[in-house]
């Protein structure tokens, strides 16, 4: 024996939603269309949320699951906590599961916070004895403790969150899910939350995270699974998902760009192209990858790119004819291939790429393309400048 | 088996928080606060008694008819605060079943026993105007808490379908006023049993099968007067009871299978 057993197992589960053309929600809909009922009923659209998703976590594992918005993820804790059925496919869950994914359920504004503990502990599955014993710990926890007989619609947005996430380290279970804490609360929440992360994963406690966070990915997780367009791209460590995650920003967006190339955003005589654009994002370096086609041989040529931020405003650029760099003369039909690299020192947010070919006069346009490519830079710490350097402070006391 | 009981162990926790917090939000912001579920029925009897025993009499040869009617209506505004409440209840919590995988028959539940709660409160009141009323209990009285327990699983039977088909059809809280109008009417409540009986025997024997008026007969027979028809004398036969008995356990049966067959869709369609 002395094998370790699975706290969770899931096995080709699918899950669709029908959305019905038009819906039959009324029984005055169904006088009004009595012929067409049966037939209209049938027209619905079916939203694959999830396809044929298999995998597996073992017990005292900390699991993170990532991708991006619609990507399925959350339809999945929700089929994990059992609040939504699976359409095919078995989930089969060992050990006592806490039954929420968010924090704060069930609390009502106008109750006052005392009451909001009780109501919120029973949802946990807490008596009110249990309650009333951990009553003090949790109030001190939340630091709320004047405030616990007013209203909770008198507390502000920060102190429910507090309440809130004092009451959910309380849960006591053997599979924890968690959906995206960290989206919420300052900078002083969000510590204690990475402290509570430690705590569960010290207790060898199962947790299922899904998060947006690559770096609280990398530091709490054991392993990490990728969803994409509702089908796992991949299971494996960490590093390597959280590398794939960020990638799929700049190749989705070079998809498109692809499409929209015959559109304003580019323009020039052709002479020479840029295609096949693709990038890298890493958490330290990016690098453009830029592949050119030479349709007529021209006398040299300049070929530059600038970023942008999401905003158009432009962070940085170069080209050829700056930098000094000499490009070989191309016949004709062939090809090169320019990689653009330099240290990521951008902040969080979306990028653009704008891509140029001049002639060797650096003023006759080959190919002027806009928004060639778009990419995304996530951070563990968000700050509103545009660039993020990486700060070393150094403080010393003196008297 | 431990896993069975600490499954109960939650859904009991849960449904006693739940009755709790529906308790307070009831009477908050009121001055009077929970004073308010003995004064409604206090008031409740004075209009009546003013409205139908001493203006329209409507009472006919029934004797006490002003405590007759208020027992009647109150087990009637059980039923309807019960079923009416239910409705919505499932789809009024969607925030949180969205969120919590916990066991659904919970809020239904909830609301039940919070009217129960009332009714013994309103009962209260009744057994008070029962004394001022110098009402006639018999020995048909010991009978009274079965009478309540038929009461309760016949409404929450009922609640339990309403919940749950409604998340499918939102039309259904209307339709489900509508009934319980043309019911109050066809449930011997406002007038004396005794018009029904002498105009045509057929109805009143049809009036009797509903379950409600049934039980609220009999409450009447052993609680104020046994001056009074009940289902057995209408039918001149004790087997009589089999009709409505049998409708409430058929009907809870349905409930209890079409709810467990609805409720883990609950979720995704509210």
């Amino acid at each position: 024996m002395g094998e370790i057993e699975n706290a969770i197992q899931v096995r080709a589960v699918s899950k669709t939603f029908k959305l019905p053309h038009e819906k039959v929600s009324s029984i005055k809909n169904i006088f009004t269309n009595a012929i067409g009922y049966i037939r209209k009923r049938r027209t619905y659209e079916v939203q694959q949320a999830l396809s044929d998703i298999s995998f597996e976590v073992k017990k005292g594992e900390f699991f993170g699951i990532v991708g991006r918005n619609g990507s399925g993820k959350s339809t999945l804790l929700k089929m994990l906590a059992g609040i939504y059925q699976p359409s095919k496919g078995l989930i089969e869950i060992s050990g006592r599961l806490v039954p929420f994914i968010e924090l704060g359920v069930g609390f009502s504004p106008e109750l006052t916070g005392r009451e909001n503990v009780f109501l919120n502990g029973a949802l946990l599955g807490f008596s009110k004895k249990e309650i009333t014993e951990q009553y003090d710990e949790i109030v001190d926890f939340a630091e709320l403790e004047p405030f616990m007989d007013q209203k909770l619609k008198n507390y502000s947005s920060g102190m429910q969150v507090r309440l809130a996430f004092s009451m959910a380290v309380r849960a006591k279970a053997d599979v924890l899910l968690i959906d995206e804490v960290l989206a919420v609360g300052d900078a002083d929440f969000q510590r204690k939350c990475f402290d509570y992360f430690k705590k569960l994963k010290k207790d060898k406690v199962t947790v299922i995270l899904v998060t947006h966070d690559m770096e609280a990915v990398r530091e709490y997780c054991d392993r990490a699974m990728l969803i994409e367009k509702s089908k796992i791209i991949d299971i494996g460590s960490t590093s390597n998902i959280a590398e794939k995650y960020l990638k799929l920003f700049s190749k989705n967006s070079q998809q498109f760009d692809n499409k929209k190339s015959q559109n304003s955003n580019r323009w020039g005589d052709g002479s020479v192209i840029s295609e096949d654009i693709s990038m890298a994002v890493e958490m330290d370096s990016i690098s453009i990858n830029q592949n050119i086609k030479v349709n007529n041989e021209l006398k040299g040529f300049v070929a530059g790119f600038r970023l942008r931020d999401s905003a158009g405003k432009e962070i940085t650029g170069t080209n050829t004819k700056i930098e000094g760099v000499k490009l070989p003369i191309l016949i004709s039909g062939s090809q090169a291939s320019i990689v653009w690299k330099f240290p990521n020192i951008l902040s969080e947010g979306n990028y653009t790429v704008d891509l140029a070919i001049l002639h060797a006069d650096a003023v006759t346009v080959a190919d002027w393309w806009d928004e060639a490519v778009k990419f995304n830079v996530s951070r563990a710490r968000h700050v509103p400048y545009s660039i993020y350097p990486g700060f070393e402070i150094t403080i010393s006391k003196s008297k | 088996m431990e896993k069975l009981k600490n499954r109960y162990r939650y859904s009991y926790i849960l449904l006693k928080q739940l009755i709790k917090t529906d308790f307070k939000l009831r009477y908050q912001n009121s001055v009077l606060g929970y004073l308010w579920t003995l004064l409604r029925p206090l008031f409740l009897f004075m209009i009546l008694y003013v409205v139908f025993v001493v203006v329209l009499k409507t009472g006919g040869d029934v004797p006490h008819f002003g405590v007759y009617l208020l027992l009647g209506i109150i087990l009637w505004n059980y039923f309807v605060e019960v079923t009416t409440g239910s409705v919505g209840s499932i789809v009024g919590k969607g925030d949180i079943l969205r969120k919590v995988n916990f066991p659904r028959y919970v809020i239904v539940l909830a609301g039940s026993f919070s009217a129960l709660i009332n009714l013994s409160l309103n009962l209260l009141v009744v057994s008070l105007f029962m004394w001022l009323g110098k009402a006639e209990p018999n020995h048909y009285a010991l009978l009274f808490p079965l009478l309540i327990a038929e009461l309760f699983v016949f409404a929450l039977a009922v609640s339990f379908i309403l919940s749950a088909a409604y998340v499918t059809f939102r039309d259904l809280n209307y339709i489900w006023e509508v009934i319980v109008q043309a019911a109050f009417y066809a449930t011997p409540i406002l007038y004396a049993f005794s018009y029904v009986t002498q105009k045509s025997p057929i109805v009143a024997k049809l009036i009797m099968i509903n379950p409600v008026a049934q039980i609220i007969q009999d409450a009447r027979y052993g609680l104020v007067t046994n001056k009074t028809a009940t289902i057995a004398s209408v039918y001149h036969n004790k087997m009589a009871y089999v009709a409505p008995i049998m409708i409430v356990l058929v009907l809870a049966v349905f409930a209890a299978i079409y709810f467990r067959k609805k409720s883990p869709n609950f979720a995704e369609n509210v």
